[in-house]
């Protein structure tokens, strides 16, 4: 008995103190291999008689099985402590920066011009749009501007020293009004009759330039023709436009009798301002005590000349037009305070009042990002 | 249009504030620019007596002054060479803004004597230019009172924006008339206005002026006044005029200037001295010249209405007088002009000369054409109260067109155009207080005074603009029911889709200038429109390519410093048409410079970007605009602005160019000032067909059973053989089992002969019901093989 005993006492020692796991298998081999010493003890149990191996046996079995759970738990706590190395080793400093991926921009003029279409969606107005190179008929006579007018010397007009095959002078459209005029046109050579809703957004040219005015800017045109439609339905086209367009219920709408060849009556649309912060942020009454009005927008009932002019019957066909700067759009809902930037390309600058990919305006989610 | 309150209130019998005034201007479409009392800026500026006046002790130019004001004496330094004892000047306190340069008075020492205050000069209260002296004021000035009362200078000047079609609104009457209209007082008679001056006892023959220019100018109305005595102006007159900021000239010339601002009606004074002859409005000759009264002088063309004597030309009618022939200070004997001129005709010349004048924007607009005599009559008035003379009867040649426009009204018409409800009723008395008379049968005699008013929108317009735009209801355009349908157009969405796939790939987008300069146009092969009237040599040319803009922006940024330059730009090519009509294509064009990738502990040194950067941007684009990406060639060479060697361009067929990429020629990109590689593309959307929708919105498709095989094949090329060329090559091998086939390494050196290069491509095979037999494998690759022999490759061993 007392040799088993021993036996025992001295391979868990020896496992214990085993501390590669090269020495465990070591170990393993010496006792439990085919000529390892427990092995060597199990096959004496065939030669003993019952009684003594009733005696003997379980002794044995029982050193074989404590040192078979022991080679098993030092070899796991080995695996452990080898693994838990070699984690430690591989530690690596996470606060280290990682790779930036460029941040691109969509510029505040395209983002505001994608707002305007998703709300003219919802009213029903399709996107229009026309060349920048104009002819003067489209972009003056046919909008009841006629060489003489007055009107005329109001738009700084950028020309080309070039006729089309018309003998029509060409020049940089001063506005998008000329696009009312090719709608018009289309719809008529199309064989095809009102009612006409469309905006026009798009590139236009004076030659102006200072802090508030650059030669290239952009505007947005909105043509309604059908039978029936009246001022009423231009004020509130515009009172709802411009709701959504700010997100605001506080929208205030002042209109002004105003004059444009191309509509009659005219009327000038300011919108009510609140200073914060000696900032003049969209809504509440221009008349607050802390308010004011900006002019925001040119308008009126098409003229019917100008509906004439575009081969449809104006004893028929009546309704409104509207223009608006794009920008200054921009600027007055997202706070820019200088339309140079708009097209100076500055990284900077467009980064901060750009617009991620993902922000397309929609109904759903608000125009505003 | 500026004017002053006490001004309007000599039309407009008024109750009405200032507030309520402005108010209603702007109501009624006259809108308020701006309004300001010139009393408020001289608060603090009293008349005052300089009682005593002794030398400065330190400085041989100052004085020291005791001053009284009213509270008593203080002491004053003034260098001014008038001041005396016993003058009565204009002083401003301790605390008072002097109006000229925003100064504020302060107690001070002037080479150490004190200081309270100061005697103030025409030009530092704004008055005036004086600057020679101190303001000497009447001896009976009354010190102590504030001199903006004793100046009468408590009138607010009310600035307006007159549209063009308001020529009647250009002077103080219309104005008047119009507010009147709203309800805010009564217009007076003009009788009743110049009641006050002297009633007219014309003497003799009118002056010799007829009309030869008909067209031009169809009526010529003229009086004489003879022994006038001509001089500055009274007080009241050079007030008010100053006042609208015209500047005082001399009693004659601003006799016009006062019944222009007041009654919209210019006039010419001409020196009857100076005149040969008969005074004829005719036609200018070729090439004739005139000195006009801003000392300029312009040559005429025989579209042109002039005023000329026997002996010449005198002024550049209806725009401007001559030099030669207004009244001077020794003017005796004057000849008053009242003439009409034809607007379109003023129009033209004033554009053709471009000169503008105060004349000419009112009879360019259409003056009254009814008020000649009245006019003339009133002015003749005005010159005898103020300068004396004795006036002859008037002479009137020819004879302005006073037919009156009739306009059959309806006045349903303003609620089916304006939409909102005014009885007919009411509608009848706003037009008539607009002066309109109104039969019962509607039809609408306009005024005179109203050329602008031609049809029946333009009577809605007056009645609404009274009436109040307020009132008109907001009402809720009709609109389909249901959910608003899809309106953009494919070209639109295509925009769209490119512009937001561009930022998700990390480029930033700007937008720049249409036109570009002409040295800019030239790099990338000149543009087809140039404007005749640029606003600067760098904006001059509508650009060819979306380059110059892009390449320009991005040296601002490297100058700026930043390290990584990514932009884009949506944006138009302007072209020209054989027929001369533009030919606008939308483009997008992308650059990128500075660093690809920045330095960093884990990639190294920074790394630059390469034309394949531009390829990868290119084609990401093209697939986000809905090109078959899959089935474009890619040719070499993207034309001059771009590196021989390391460039391309995106074909579907030969001819159909949809992008164009690479690394920028180094000679553009050093014109632009940019150092290191430049990449740069350009993406033709207009040339990118668009895929029309049919049946279901997806191409059917279901994934195969089986799973796809790999097999890899390396080839010998002669160098000269593009990788594209080869990889479709293979894919055509066999159309039916390749689904795809990727170049994945390219080589040359130890193993390769010179003048070849091995190519590695990876093969991907799609079985369809069965999996491939090893025969069919063998086949496949046979025709891999062949395919790639005819492109002079061998299979590597």
């Amino acid at each position: 008995m007392t040799e088993i005993t021993a036996l025992k006492a001295g391979l868990l020692a020896d496992i214990e103190r085993a501390d590669t796991l090269e020495r465990v298998e070591e170990l393993r081999v010496g006792a439990l291999g085919k000529q390892g010493v427990i092995t060597a003890l199990l096959k004496t149990l065939g030669a003993m008689k019952p009684e003594e191996r009733q005696q003997r046996g379980p002794a044995i079995h029982d050193l074989r099985q404590g040192v078979t759970d022991a080679i098993a738990t030092r070899k796991a706590a080995l695996e452990q402590a080898a693994l838990d190395a070699r984690l430690a080793s591989e530690r690596l400093d996470m606060t280290l920066p990682v790779d930036a991926v460029p941040q691109g921009s969509v510029h505040p003029v395209s983002q505001v011009m994608d707002e305007l279409a998703e709300i003219f969606a919802d009213l029903g107005f399709a996107v229009a749009s026309g060349p920048e190179v104009e002819d003067d008929w489209r972009n003056f006579t046919a909008l009841n501007i006629p060489e003489t007018h007055p009107a005329r010397a109001m738009h700084d007009t950028f020309y080309f020293p070039d006729a089309d095959a018309e003998g029509r002078a060409m020049l940089l459209r001063t506005h998008t009004s000329p696009v009312q005029i090719r709608t018009m046109e289309s719809v008529v050579s199309s064989g095809q009759e009102p009612p006409i809703r469309i905006i026009a957004p798009g590139r236009v040219y004076r030659s102006d330039s200072d802090a508030t005015h650059t030669p290239m800017f952009h505007q947005i045109e909105g043509l309604v023709i059908d039978k029936g439609i009246h001022m009423g339905h231009l004020k509130w086209t515009l009172e709802t436009f411009l709701k959504a367009f700010f997100e605001r219920d506080d929208i205030v709408l002042r209109l002004r009798p105003s004059y444009f060849p191309f509509t009659e009556p005219s009327v000038e649309v300011d919108v009510g301002y609140t200073l914060v912060n000696g900032q003049r942020v969209i809504g509440g009454s221009g008349d607050d005590a802390n308010g004011g009005w900006l002019e925001v927008l040119g308008s009126g009932m098409v003229n019917r000349k100008v509906i004439e002019a575009c081969g449809l019957d104006p004893e028929k066909w009546q309704g409104f037009a509207f223009g608006t700067g794009v920008d200054r759009l921009a600027m007055l809902k997202y706070g820019m305070n200088d339309l140079r930037a708009f097209f100076d390309g500055d990284l900077r600058w467009l980064r901060h009042y750009g617009f991620s990919a993902l922000d397309i305006p929609t109904l759903s989610g608000g125009v505003g990002a | 249009m500026k004017f002053t309150l006490g001004w309007l209130k000599e039309h407009l019998e008024t109750e009405a504030s200032l507030e309520t005034i402005l108010a209603a201007l702007n109501d009624i479409g006259l809108e308020v620019e701006g309004v300001e009392n010139p009393a408020e800026k001289l608060e603090g500026f009293f008349v005052a007596k300089v009682l005593t006046a002794d030398p400065h002790p330190q400085a041989d130019k100052l004085q020291v002054l005791t001053v009284d004001a009213g509270n008593g004496a203080l002491q004053v330094v003034c260098g001014a060479p008038n001041a005396r004892a016993g003058l009565i000047g204009v002083f401003g306190v301790e605390g008072a803004t002097v109006p000229a340069n925003g100064m504020v008075l302060r107690k001070a020492a002037i080479r150490g004597v004190e200081s309270n205050g100061m005697m103030c000069s025409t030009r530092e209260l704004e008055l005036g230019e004086d600057h020679d002296g101190i303001i000497e004021l009447p001896a009976d000035a009354p010190v102590g009172t504030k001199f903006a009362d004793y100046a009468r200078l408590d009138d607010p000047v009310i600035d307006l924006s007159i549209t063009p079609n308001r020529q009647d609104c250009m002077g103080v009457r219309g104005i008047a008339r119009d507010l009147a209209a709203k309800g805010l007082g009564r217009l007076r008679p003009l009788d009743e206005v110049v009641a006050h001056l002297p009633a007219l006892a014309p003497q003799g023959a009118g002056p010799d002026v007829r009309v030869e220019d008909e067209e031009g100018c169809p009526a010529f109305y003229a009086r004489a006044v003879r022994g006038v005595k001509n001089g500055p102006s009274p007080e009241w007159l050079q007030q008010r005029l100053q006042a609208v900021g015209q500047k005082p000239i001399s009693a004659l010339v601003d006799i016009t200037n006062f019944v222009m601002l007041g009654l919209g009606r210019p006039l010419h004074v001409y020196d009857m001295a100076s005149l040969r002859g008969a005074l004829v409005a005719r036609k200018a000759r070729a090439g004739e010249e005139v000195l006009a009264l801003n000392g300029k002088s312009y040559t005429l063309d025989p579209t042109m209405t002039v005023i000329a004597d026997e002996v010449g030309a005198h002024d550049i009618g209806g725009i401007m007088g001559g030099e030669h022939s207004g009244a001077q200070d020794g003017t005796t004997d004057v000849l008053i002009e009242c003439a009409w001129f034809t607007p379109e005709s003023i129009a033209r010349t004033g554009q053709k000369l471009n000169l503008t004048s105060d004349a000419r924007a009112r009879f360019e607009r259409g003056v009254d054409p009814a008020f000649l005599d009245e006019g003339l009559d009133i002015a003749t008035r005005l010159v005898v109260a103020l300068c004396g003379g004795s006036p002859s009867e008037a002479t009137r040649a020819g004879r302005p067109p006073v037919e009156r426009k009739i306009v059959a009204y309806d006045p349903a018409r303003c609620l089916s155009l304006a939409g909102v409800d005014v009885s007919a009723d009411a509608q009848k008395a706003i037009l008539e207080k607009l002066g309109f008379a109104v039969a019962a049968d509607w039809s609408v005699t306009v005024p005179s005074w109203r050329r602008d008013i031609d049809g029946p929108a333009d009577l809605v317009e007056e009645v609404v603009r009274i009436h109040g735009l307020a009132n008109v209801p907001s009402t809720p355009l009709p609109r389909a029911p249901g959910v608003a349908k899809p309106i953009a157009t494919p070209e639109q969405l295509m925009e769209r889709r490119v512009r937001r796939m561009a930022a998700s790939r990390g480029l930033n987008e700007a937008i720049n200038w249409s036109f570009i300069s002409e040295k800019e146009a030239e790099t990338v092969g000149g543009g087809d429109w140039t404007l005749a009237n640029p606003i600067s040599e760098d904006l001059k040319v509508m650009r060819p390519s979306l380059l110059p803009g892009l390449l320009s922006a991005a040296r601002r940024n490297a100058d700026r410093g930043a390290p990584s330059i990514r932009l884009f730009e949506v944006g138009r090519r302007y072209f020209r048409r054989a027929d001369g009509s533009s030919d606008e294509r939308l483009t997008v064009g992308i650059v990128l410079a500075g660093d690809r990738t920045p330095r960093g502990w884990a990639t190294g040194k920074a790394q630059p970007f390469t034309a394949y950067d531009a390829k990868a941007e290119a084609l990401a684009l093209l697939a986000a605009a809905g090109a078959p990406v899959a089935n474009l060639q890619m040719m070499g060479e993207a034309g001059a602005s771009f590196h021989p060697g390391q460039s391309g361009t995106l074909r579907l067929g030969p001819k159909a160019v949809l992008a164009e990429y690479g690394v920028l020629h180094p000679a553009l990109a050093k014109r632009f000032d940019l150092s290191g590689t430049v990449v740069a593309v350009q993406i033709f959307l207009d040339a990118i067909p668009q895929k029309r929708r049919s049946g279901f919105m997806r191409a059917p498709y279901a994934p195969p059973a089986l799973q796809s095989v790999t097999r890899d094949f390396a080839f010998l090329v002669p160098e000269g053989v593009e990788g594209d060329a080869l990889v479709r090559a293979v894919r055509g091998a066999d159309k039916k089992a390749i689904v795809d086939a990727r170049l994945f390494d390219v080589f040359t050196g130890a193993g390769v002969e010179p003048g070849m290069k091995s190519l590695a491509v990876e093969v991907t095979l799609q079985p369809g019901e069965k999996s491939f037999t090893e025969e069919e494998l063998s086949a496949i690759s046979a025709a891999v093989v062949k395919a790639a022999g005819k492109l002079g490759g061998t299979l590597r061993g």
